[in-house]
């Protein structure tokens, strides 16, 4: 298990190394940097020396390489460095919007699995009659509405019935729940739709399959009920998989959110993605890249870990 | 000779495999006939629309659905039913050809992954779980940022690119996987001793048994393609103004007014939302026709 777990983190470092280096060198392959954005609305009127200073301060004045190699040594001491735009440390950008996105994330992941755990075994005991189909379109649809359609629908809804817009201010949960939740659970829902779609056809299609075995078969020859056969038997062994897309969805939603935050106006780690795209803050585009891959890989690990605890068949040595 | 009594020979009714596929999945049909409608409207939309997609209106701004505008014009006065259809161009186009693209460059690496194996397959699999572990947003962004806009025939080529680029991994990983399988079986073997070379090997003998699998991920991606598109338009990373595209619709100033002019953006989301349905149904149904093991 030990062995098993070194050669598997061993193994992220040459995939974190590669993400490193191509966006590195894709993000000083795009055309025009942050001193241009920054000084942009002064239109010609700023002098060359100060585009200089400014340069020589962030260290752009540089080659690529130097730069690169600057930046990953900063990165194994764990110093992510400043953001070109606002100057002040990554860690602490990231950090004060951490806690939104992360919320939207898991709030979605639950929403998600409180819908799709029934909805998707109810589809597959119920295979092929109205009740599979009802489900199916409902969760084919799930994957064709996209999300920040969804949100915005959902802002139009609330504001013609009820005349009400979801708090623009984030509260946090600790402090002040109710309001917490009235303004992040619509963001929540419109990803969380999509989630819960995905969840619900890995979950027919394994309880399909695993409802075809042969203990269920003994299960049922043994005169347990209908009810328990699925519960005890079935769901149980089709857990594995959806545990994976769960996990690996959930990793996806840090970078998904990027779109939904937008509609909602929620200042999280997607709004911060955007923004530092046009501002051109290839520091923080990179630390946000890096931080990103980073959990899905992880994530990846803990679900392939997850697995020999749940399944004691699965033996990694 | 008589026909033996008592037999009575019934003939099989053999029926075209595409009426047999409605038969058997009513709902991959559905989703057909809105991909057929939607192809109508992409082909024909010169003649379908009743309006210019760019033609400007000021004396309509933001109007109501109504019998001159059924679905109503948005703030610069240009009628919704007409860029929706119009938009259909421009979301098929972008569909397609980025699906086929991603497809195909997914499929040689997964096949050449599978065929070679050892070293080459280590490579190619770290490579594959770089872009795997990249986000998607990103990707696609820097990708379109790089090549710059190369518009040829209306469409950006390099927005296709940048759409395709995502897909290429799990192509190749699902592709490798059948063509894994298939290394193994005698007659591969037997085309080796026979001096087959790797390239004849590999067209004649592994691809056309990876085809199921490659055409399933292919229609599962048309309807990925679309709504990626839609997102990065949306972001303003995609397609650009004044072209008719359904993300486009739904940014700028549609954001700004959509609360009072709900109609501009209630269409264009039903419209991509249908689409990457029907494509999703279409691309589920074919897979129970072909091959109901494969996960996508």
């Amino acid at each position: 298990m030990l062995r098993y777990l070194t050669h598997r983190i061993l193994l992220m470092i040459p995939t974190l190394f590669g993400v490193a280096l191509l966006v590195f060198f894709m993000l000083r392959a795009m055309p025009g940097d942050v001193v241009e954005v920054m000084f942009r609305s002064e239109g010609a009127n700023v002098p060359p020396q100060v585009i200089e200073e400014e340069k020589r301060r962030l260290g752009l004045d540089k080659p690529v390489p130097v730069q690169f190699v600057k930046w990953m040594g900063g990165v194994l001491q764990g110093d992510l460095g400043y953001s070109m735009w606002t100057g002040k440390p990554i860690t602490h950008e990231i950090g004060i919007r951490l806690e939104l996105s992360l919320q939207v994330a898991i709030m979605a992941t639950i929403l998600a699995l409180l819908i799709a755990l029934p909805l998707g075994t109810l589809s597959a005991v119920f295979r092929d009659t109205w009740i599979d189909q009802v489900i199916r379109v409902v969760s084919i649809s799930g994957l064709a509405v996209p999300s920040f359609w969804l949100g915005m629908i959902i802002i139009l809804v609330l504001l013609t019935l009820f005349q009400w817009n979801p708090p623009l201010i984030f509260t946090s949960f600790f402090e002040n729940p109710r309001e917490n939740l009235s303004q992040l659970i619509w963001p929540a829902l419109a990803v969380g739709y999509r989630y819960s779609a995905v969840v619900t056809r890995m979950m027919r299609s394994t309880l399909l399959e695993v409802l075809q075995e042969d203990y269920i078969r003994t299960a049922r020859a043994k005169g347990l009920r209908e009810r328990l056969v699925v519960v005890r038997h079935a769901m149980k062994n089709a857990m594995l998989p959806v545990i994976t897309v769960t996990g690996l969805e959930f990793a996806f939603l840090i970078g998904g959110l990027v779109v939904t935050e937008q509609v909602f106006n929620l200042n999280g780690i997607g709004k911060l993605f955007v923004d530092s795209v046009s501002r051109a803050d290839n520091t923080m585009l990179q630390a946000l890249v890096l931080l990103v891959s980073v959990s899905y890989i992880a994530i990846n690990l803990v679900v392939d870990l997850l697995y020999a605890v749940l399944d004691p068949r699965v033996r990694y040595r | 000779m008589s026909a033996l009594p008592g037999i009575v020979y019934k003939p099989v009714v053999r029926r075209h495999p595409a009426i047999a596929f409605m038969r058997r999945q009513p709902l991959g049909a559905a989703g057909l006939a809105v991909i057929m409608a939607m192809v109508i409207a992409a082909v024909g939309a010169n003649w379908i629309a009743p309006y210019d997609p760019l033609g400007v209106d000021y004396a309509n701004l933001l109007a109501a659905p109504s019998a001159e505008h059924w679905l109503g014009t948005d703030s610069f006065g240009r009628d919704v039913l007409t860029r929706i259809i119009y938009g259909a161009r421009t979301a098929l186009a972008v569909g397609f050809l980025s699906s086929i693209l991603g497809s195909v460059v997914g499929a040689i690496i997964g096949v050449a992954s599978a065929y070679f194996g050892g070293r080459i397959d280590l490579t190619i699999q770290r490579v594959m779980d770089v872009i795997l572990s990249f986000p998607i947003i990103v990707l696609a962004l820097a990708v379109s940022a790089i090549l710059g806009k190369n518009i040829v025939f209306g469409i950006d080529v390099n927005l296709i690119v940048a759409i395709a680029t995502p897909m290429v991994p799990n192509v190749a990983r699902v592709v490798r996987s059948s063509a894994l399988a298939i290394r193994e079986l005698p007659y591969i073997d037997a085309a080796r001793v026979a001096g087959y070379s790797h390239l004849r090997i590999i067209f004649r003998h592994i691809v056309p048994n990876v085809t199921a699998p490659f055409l399933i991920m292919l229609t599962a991606f048309v309807g990925q393609a679309i709504l990626l598109e839609a997102s990065l338009s949306f972001l303003g990373l995609g397609v650009t103004e004044p072209t008719p595209a359904w993300g486009l619709m739904l940014t700028g100033a549609a954001a700004d007014f959509y609360q009072q002019a709900p109609w501009m953006i209630i269409f264009p989301g039903v419209a991509i939302s249908l689409a990457v349905f029907a494509f999703n149904l279409f691309g589920d149904s074919l897979r129970d026709w072909l091959d109901p093991k494969i996960k996508l």
